[in-house]
């Protein structure tokens, strides 16, 4: 039994019985909704097909979305990898295109899963579809991933917020970024010490980040910020799985979060009444798209 | 909370609380109408209405008009399809008091004149609650399986609709009564541990001064 209380909660009961978080999450809910373990696998090995549809939808082509803010990025992004533009190699390159497409499709009415949410789409996706490519890490264990994932945002939506309109884009993409860090260690075969870190590490490096979205879409630059969320993830995670620990302990990182969120003004939260919201061309482009004096 | 409204829902973007939970919104006044209705009336207010265009609220509100799931790929063609469908819709702006930010107004019309009107509020994650069934305050979110049935505000009525569920072994878990006025329009939103059959369905039909019954599924 779980209760969510605390990363440090997760980390500890997995090494009191040797078993990963992922495990630890998958028979909790199991016991918690009366399904068992092979129906809730079958839900996420589902979520996560639906995933791979949006990764790589976004990049076959230049497709606008309604407002014509966004589109075609992942698709440029791909072009320059194959022609050997890029700097940082396929994991890099293939970790932002995935995060581009999932987003990309996701301003275009496509479907994709919500992770935690729509906004921040594509960065769990993107960070375990690229290491199961780049390290051939079975699909099983990419499906468990997602269970880790979702055991570490289940704690931070409790302690703190997964939505930018009360946290800021530190709580919608920082979450989703400390969710894939922490799934992307346990994949690798990081211990569970490691995950809190790796989830430290990738909230630690986004603090502070505004909720800023041009127009009030959830296009810029919600669309890049998944880029930087799924590479700051692969940041995090390297860090952890080097044995380099977080100074401030995760739970500790997660409800300075959420201390941040409270201390920001509610321009800078999902009201795109400042930041990026409120530059000249900000301005300009919301009144072009909905025609505002 | 579980691990499903984390990792999950699939659905069609751009945003849980203007696209998927605007569709949810049209997809219980759907079921609430219980016909394909000839014309739809949609007023948006506050964030809804200004930023329906880039939102594709208007397109998730007529798909959910037209039975659809937040996950149907259809949605972003829903207003071409709605056309073809000879549904005639309409989208105006409105400004309303005390609502949440996310909130739009729905006036159905049918073919032979049956009418409905459904206020409801979306108010983040893809989650929704009913505020208004014709004019009548309500408040549900249709997370359980609710049974929405108005009534005439008459004695008798209340008891004869919980004596006919307990008499099925179905456990009521929450239940709410409203009023328009004493002795008029009346509505109850009961939720239920279990599924209603059809046949406890027609059962509470036939209950008189019962308008209608509507078992709302959550999705």
């Amino acid at each position: 039994m779980i209760d969510y209380v605390s990363i440090q909660e997760l980390i500890d009961k997995a090494q009191l019985t040797g078993r990963k978080i992922s495990a630890l999450v998958l028979e909790d809910q199991s016991e918690a909704n009366g399904r068992s373990e092979k129906e809730l696998f079958d839900e996420m090995a589902y979520k996560l097909k639906i995933m791979q549809e949006a990764a790589r939808e976004g990049a076959q082509r230049i497709s606008l979305s309604a407002s014509g803010l966004s589109g075609g990025d992942a698709f440029r992004l791909s072009k320059a990898f194959d022609n050997g533009k890029t700097i940082g190699g396929s994991t890099i390159a293939k970790v932002m295109i995935k995060a581009l497409s999932t987003a990309e499709v996701n301003a275009g009415m496509g479907r994709i899963v919500a992770a935690p949410t729509a906004g921040s789409c594509g960065i769990i996706p993107a960070a375990l579809l690229t290491v199961m490519e780049e390290q051939a890490i079975p699909e099983e264990k990419i499906v468990m991933g997602l269970f880790t994932a979702a055991g570490i945002g289940m704690v931070i939506a409790r302690n703190a917020s997964i939505s930018g309109a009360e946290g800021g884009c530190q709580a919608e993409c920082g979450s989703a970024s400390a969710m894939a860090a922490g799934a992307l260690v346990e994949t690798m075969g990081g211990n569970p010490g490691m995950v809190g870190n790796a989830c430290a590490f990738a909230l630690k490096n986004v603090l502070g980040l505004t909720c800023d979205p041009v127009a009030g879409l959830v296009e810029v630059p919600c669309i890049k910020r998944n880029a930087s969320g799924a590479v700051n993830a692969i940041v995090a995670a390297n860090m952890a799985l080097a044995e380099i620990e977080s100074v401030i302990p995760v739970d500790e990182v997660i409800l300075a979060m959420k201390s941040i969120g409270a201390l920001m003004s509610s321009t800078l939260k999902e009201t795109s009444e400042g930041g990026l919201a409120s530059t000249p061309t900000g301005c300009r482009l919301k009144n072009k798209i909905f025609g505002t004096a | 909370m579980n691990i499903f409204d984390i990792i999950g829902p699939v659905m069609i973007g751009p945003s849980s609380s203007h696209t998927a939970g605007a569709l949810k919104i049209g997809r219980v006044a759907w079921k609430l109408f219980g016909e394909k209705p000839e014309k739809a009336v949609v007023k948006l207010h506050g964030s809804f209405a200004r930023t329906y265009k880039g939102h594709g609220t208007d397109k998730a509100i007529i798909a959910g008009l037209m039975g659809m799931l937040p996950d149907d790929v259809r949605i972003r063609d829903s207003l071409e399809i709605a056309v073809r469908e000879k549904l005639n819709f309409s989208f105006e702006t409105v400004e309303l008091t005390d609502v949440h930010p996310n909130s739009v107004v729905i006036e159905l019309t049918g073919s032979l004149g049956k009418k409905l009107a459904v206020l409801g509020s979306s108010i983040g994650g893809g989650n929704i609650l009913i505020k208004q069934i014709d004019n009548m305050e309500v408040l549900f979110n249709c997370q359980n399986y609710t049974l929405v049935i108005p009534h005439r505000d008459t004695p008798g009525v209340i008891a004869s609709v919980t004596g006919v569920i307990g008499n099925n072994r179905v456990n009521i878990a929450e239940m709410k009564v409203y009023r328009s006025k004493r002795g008029g329009q009346a509505i109850m939103i009961i939720e239920t541990d279990e599924t209603i059959t059809g046949d406890l369905i027609k059962n509470l039909e036939i209950i008189p001064d019962i308008f209608r019954v509507t078992f709302i599924e959550p999705d």
